[in-house]
């Protein structure tokens, strides 16, 4: 590990002035970071813990939900409002790593978390994210955990949070403050496909910092859902994981439905196309198909991951269907 | 004569029915007894300390760098930056390593124990991807670590054999496979099964498994003028001496190595590279360093378990015997070590067919040298035998039960040895009424619970019995009445120091806690290995023998005051802290009472495990019959097991809590087996992309469904305690066990492991 120094912030306009050099991190539960930090993958020269933050899960009269960045994944899973209105978002939480990362990591620093592709840990390999113009080893390499939508020439990663695909589906709104002042953007705006940069995850500026996640009112998304698919029963990533909300018409079309993708890009995929699709159509097991199909239609996988696009075809079908039976 | 020509009557030791009356056969109460752990509450308090946990004066720690291609040398390295490093010792290279000589591989002399035959760190030729070019020593690990990213190496690169598929083409047989042969036929098997009525001819492909016990390999260790002292974690102490000795041109008896506790060991624990490397590293800084190896150095040092792709042939009739047996494959392994993967071992002892092939190739590859891990060979051997077995009961329209119970031979298939004992058809008999085997539906995918497709498979499970020569134990027996068992034999948290003194009390007529039981340090009796599930009968023989010569000695000591006076070993019996007469409760004396007569402190003896001739005379197994449940998710192909049960057939079962954590052990490894654990080998460049328990893939607990596990406990004649060993063969045929059943649920025969869900959609 490369030496670095240590400063705790008390409130963000002090992390933003400590963390507006270049090299230096915002630091939350470390669950991620640390790790990348111990495999030289990432090498800052400064690290700005902004875990005592203030910043609590606040219900607003509106109905919405606003989570304090520095909030922890346990407390957001467990907190009570989350359950009854937004399950999918707890169950998402849950879903993902152990109980133990769950109690450090940070709302923040789980939507700030770097892919989990070998080649991008191991620094003896070519890695475009790694070194910009280094080359992909992961493309005709080890790669069944990898993306097979929205990728690129340069690189096949994929984004390997769960929390983060029930924050694309629930239209999460992320407030930002940095050196040049405060905005919201919506989380599905946040991550970046790779194209040509895959080095740069997100659009965050030098030195801005998450503060809170926004969750609009969405009170059908009581009947809402996570559903993980991985290669042992617990503390593994997702191969494809979907989120999904569905409101159904008293005739038994879909009045509207939010339905987002893990582990199938470097962002949360936020599945709009299939959701377009189903909008004023009778629910059912033939609409879901053609939805799915739909959506994955672009699919490009490679050499261990074919079994993705119809694993995430089946697993859409199968989530609405199962929501749809919840409704019935 | 040698041993080999000998009879079994001539072949007798004396813990055997032909053997004579041993006089301290243990009616305690003690052997049998679910004793707990004695080591337990120490690792639970956190108190037993570990190789890397032992405090040193002036202790500097050590960080490898390793190398990033798998062949070619060493073109430009530079340590400057390293060296310039705050608290950077020293950084040991090529260029000033001490002169080393390579060490002597497993199994090419009783006492050797290296890994494989590379010179270490003596030259720049790099022959694997992962293979140190650098130490650096620092005042703190961090600073080690943090040094070792600043050293620079370039490399010239040659051409690799490192694609497994070229690797088989031009693959050879080893020299031996662990002493057999690497080719056995009886009759014209390929004939055989060609003229066979029913036929199936199937490849099955298992890949390479990284070792992740709980404890990552550590030494900590200085030099005291010319000698040497070791913390180590090691389950092969004297072995591992011999092999430090012949690397440093020492003598022996100047290395002391203590490794008490060990934290699983599994075959990787035997000296490897790093051992090598922190010797000579405090050499050249002349104090303590501790190498302790990451989780990542593990991956890439130490090897594994190799990549077999097997073929298994079977032709049978319709009554359900068998005309042919072929077993015939190819392991990876390098061109420097001696581990073929003895994957063929359990088709030449396990079932009756007129004609049986076996032949075992290997394919050099450049890699860390793979070694021996839980059941090397008889894990991924049974995966394929148990499925393609499974496959032709099929294919007969027989229950996998009743083609096994036709198959059962009379003796040993390929050696025509008698079975010391075997109770394999009593073992699934067992486990089929406690399992419920009669509910399994006979077709595949008959059974679904909502979206859960759920099916029963059954393997067999073997393991050979082996005991190995010479391992010595001391037993001393104090004027307090107590007993003291000293060996420089393993716990590695498998029980073995709980059991011996079970054991040796039950031996003694002592109460357990009047026995202390020393382990873990050369200075004891030299013992052989905790390797091949031969710790506990090599350790039993030289007990046996021990307490026999302990008991001539107090007999001796007692004289012609003794209310024993003039009785033979024959008459007497160990009860009650003392010697008495087995005819007469009267006629006693005290252990105590015989010493302070004779105006002595203590008296000891020791044992020696004899050469196991029993083995020379008698196909000696363990067997078990493993039952899996599994439920197969019909959209996704998800697999869980839901419901499994090891029935097992090991001789006398001396301590049936440590031995039910075994088998359970074994068998949650074998789950890892069937479905998750594969190390991904670049064949590129020879690299291990998953080198970490958060991408190789281990079961979780979640993973793990409640396990059940019985034993027949029927003693082995051959076998001292009448017990053979349980280490290893917990992880045998669990493979098969859950392919079986993935089968039986879906339909889907799966013949790649891991068996992932992809496999299945």
């Amino acid at each position: 590990m490369i030496p670095f120094t240590y400063t705790r912030a008390h409130d963000a306009a002090e992390a933003i002035r400590l963390g507006a050099d270049a090299a230096t991190k915002y630091l939350g539960g470390g669950t991620n970071l640390v790790d990348l930090m111990r495999e030289g993958a990432e090498r800052p020269g400064a690290l700005v813990d902004v875990t005592g933050l203030p910043g609590a899960i606040e219900e607003s009269q509106d109905g919405s939900l606003r989570i304090g960045a520095a909030v922890r994944n346990t407390a957001v899973a467990e907190h009570r409002a989350v359950r009854a209105r937004y399950p999918m978002l707890a169950r998402a939480i849950l879903a993902g790593a152990s109980a133990q990362i769950r109690n450090m990591a940070t709302v923040g620093g789980n939507i700030l978390q770097r892919t989990r592709c070998a080649y991008f840990y191991d620094g003896t390999v070519r890695c475009n994210k790694r070194t910009p113009g280094a080359g992909c080893d992961a493309i005709d390499g080890f790669n069944r955990m990898h993306a097979i939508l929205g990728a690129s020439a340069y690189c096949v990663a994929t984004h390997p949070s769960d929390m983060c695909v029930a924050l694309a589906a629930l239209d999460a709104l992320v407030e930002l403050e940095g050196p040049g002042g405060r905005r919201t953007i919506p989380l599905t705006d946040l991550h970046r496909l790779p194209g040509d940069r895959p080095d740069l995850d997100t659009v965050l500026g030098p030195g801005e910092l998450i503060t809170a996640v926004v969750l609009p009112p969405l009170p059908w998304a009581q009947r809402s859902t996570y559903r993980k698919v991985r290669d042992r029963a617990s503390y593994a990533f997702a191969l494809v994981s979907v989120a999904a909300a569905l409101d159904l018409a008293e005739d038994g079309t879909v009045r509207d439905v939010r339905l987002a993708l893990g582990g199938v890009a470097h962002k949360p995929w936020r599945a709009e196309r299939a959701e377009q699709m189903l909008r004023g159509r009778p629910a059912g097991t033939e609409s879901f198909r053609a939805a799915a199909d739909a959506e994955l239609a672009g699919a490009a996988p490679l050499r261990d991951n074919a079994f993705k696009p119809e694993l995430a075809r089946r697993l859409i079908t199968a989530v609405l269907g199962e929501l749809m039976g919840d409704a019935a | 004569m040698t041993d080999l020509q000998k009879t079994p009557e001539q072949t007798a030791t004396r813990w055997t029915p032909d053997g004579g009356r041993d006089p301290l056969a243990g009616r305690h109460g003690a052997i049998g007894t679910s004793l707990p752990r004695i080591d337990g509450p120490l690792k639970v308090r956190g108190e037993a300390q570990f190789a890397a946990e032992v405090p040193a004066d002036r202790l500097a720690y050590a960080a490898l760098v390793t190398s990033t291609i798998a062949r070619g040398a060493i073109a430009t390295l530079d340590t400057a930056a390293a060296e310039a490093a705050p608290g950077v010792v020293l950084v040991m290279t090529h260029r000033n390593a001490p002169r080393m000589a390579p060490p002597a591989v497993i199994m090419t002399d009783p006492r050797a124990a290296g890994a494989s035959s590379l010179p270490i760190m003596q030259d720049a030729s790099i022959h694997w991807n992962g293979e140190p070019v650098a130490v650096v020593v620092a005042e703190t690990q961090e600073q080690a670590d943090h040094a070792a990213s600043l050293v620079r190496v370039t490399y010239r690169e040659e051409p690799a054999s490192l694609s497994f598929e070229r690797a088989i083409a031009v693959g050879r047989h080893p020299d031996t496979v662990l002493g057999e042969p690497a080719v056995i036929e009886t009759g014209d098997a390929e004939t055989a099964l060609r003229n066979a009525p029913h036929r199936i001819d199937r490849v099955y492909r298992t890949p390479r498994h990284s070792h992740s016990a709980i404890e990552p390999h550590a030494v900590t260790v200085w030099w005291e003028g010319g000698d040497l002292v070791l913390h180590d974690a090691t389950q092969m102490l004297h072995m591992t001496r011999y092999t430090i000795a012949g690397v440093f041109g020492m003598d022996e008896e100047r290395i002391r190595i203590h490794s008490p506790y060990v934290g699983g060991g599994f075959g990787s624990k035997g000296p490897w590279s790093h051992h090598f490397l922190a010797i000579a590293a405090a050499k050249l800084a002349g104090r303590p360093v501790r190498l302790a190896l990451s989780r990542g150095d593990v991956f890439r040092v130490i090897g594994g378990r190799t990549t077999t792709e097997q073929r298994v042939a079977l032709g049978a009739r319709d009554d359900g015997t068998l005309a042919a047996l072929v077993h015939t494959g190819t392991a990876a392994m390098t061109t420097h070590n001696n581990c073929p993967e003895q994957f063929t071992f359990p088709a030449r002892h396990l079932y009756a067919a007129d004609t049986i092939r076996v032949e075992q190739r290997v394919a050099d590859i450049d890699m860390v040298a793979n070694t021996f891990m839980r059941a090397p060979g008889e894990s991924v051997g049974t995966f394929a035998l148990e499925c393609a077995i499974d496959e032709m009961a099929g294919e007969l329209g027989l229950d996998p039960i009743e083609f096994r119970r036709r198959i059962e031979p009379e003796t040993d298939p390929t050696s025509g040895r008698p079975f010391s004992s075997r109770q394999l058809l009593k073992a699934y008999a067992d486990g089929a009424e406690r399992f419920g085997w009669s509910r399994r539906a006979a077709a595949p995918g008959a059974v679904r619970d909502g979206d859960w497709l759920v099916g029963m498979g059954v393997a067999t499970a073997t393991y050979p019995y082996y005991r190995m020569p010479g391992g010595r134990v001391r037993i001393t027996l104090g004027r307090d009445g107590r007993a003291v068992v000293a060996v420089a034999a393993h716990e590695m948290g498998m029980g073995t120091a709980t059991v011996h003194t079970q054991v040796v009390a039950d031996r003694l007529g002592l109460s357990v806690d009047r026995v202390d039981f020393q382990h873990g340090d050369t200075a004891l009796p030299a013992f052989t290995m905790a390797g091949g599930s031969s710790q506990t009968a090599t350790l039993a023989a030289a007990a046996h023998e021990a307490t026999l010569a302990l008991l001539e000695e107090l007999l001796r000591l007692a004289g012609n005051d003794s209310p024993l006076a003039g009785l033979t070993v024959d008459e007497v019996e160990a009860r009650d802290g003392g010697l008495g007469h087995r005819g007469s409760r009267e006629r006693f004396e005290s252990y105590a009472s015989i010493l302070g007569r004779a105006g002595r402190e203590e008296v000891g003896a020791e044992g020696e495990s004899p050469m196991p001739t029993e083995t020379q005379s008698f196909s000696m197994h363990s067997y078990g019959a493993q039952f899996c449940e599994v439920r197969v998710h019909a959209v996704t192909g998800e697999i869980r097991v839901s419901r499994f049960l090891g029935s097992f057939d090991c001789g006398r079962i001396l301590n049936p809590r440590t031995a039910a954590s075994q088998f359970r052990g074994g068998i949650i490894m074998g789950l890892g087996l069937a479905l998750t654990e594969e190390t991904q080998f670049d064949e590129r460049n020879g690299r291990i992309m998953n080198p970490s328990l958060a991408e190789y893939h281990v079961p979780v607990h979640m993973d793990v469904p409640e396990i059940d596990v019985i034993f027949t406990d029927i003693p082995d004649p051959r076998a001292p305690l009448g017990a053979r060993g349980i280490g290893e063969i917990g992880i045998t045929g669990v493979g098969a066990a859950v392919a079986n059943a993935v089968h039986n649920a879906t339909g889907r025969r799966i013949r790649e492991l891991p068996i992932t869900l992809d496999k299945l959609l």
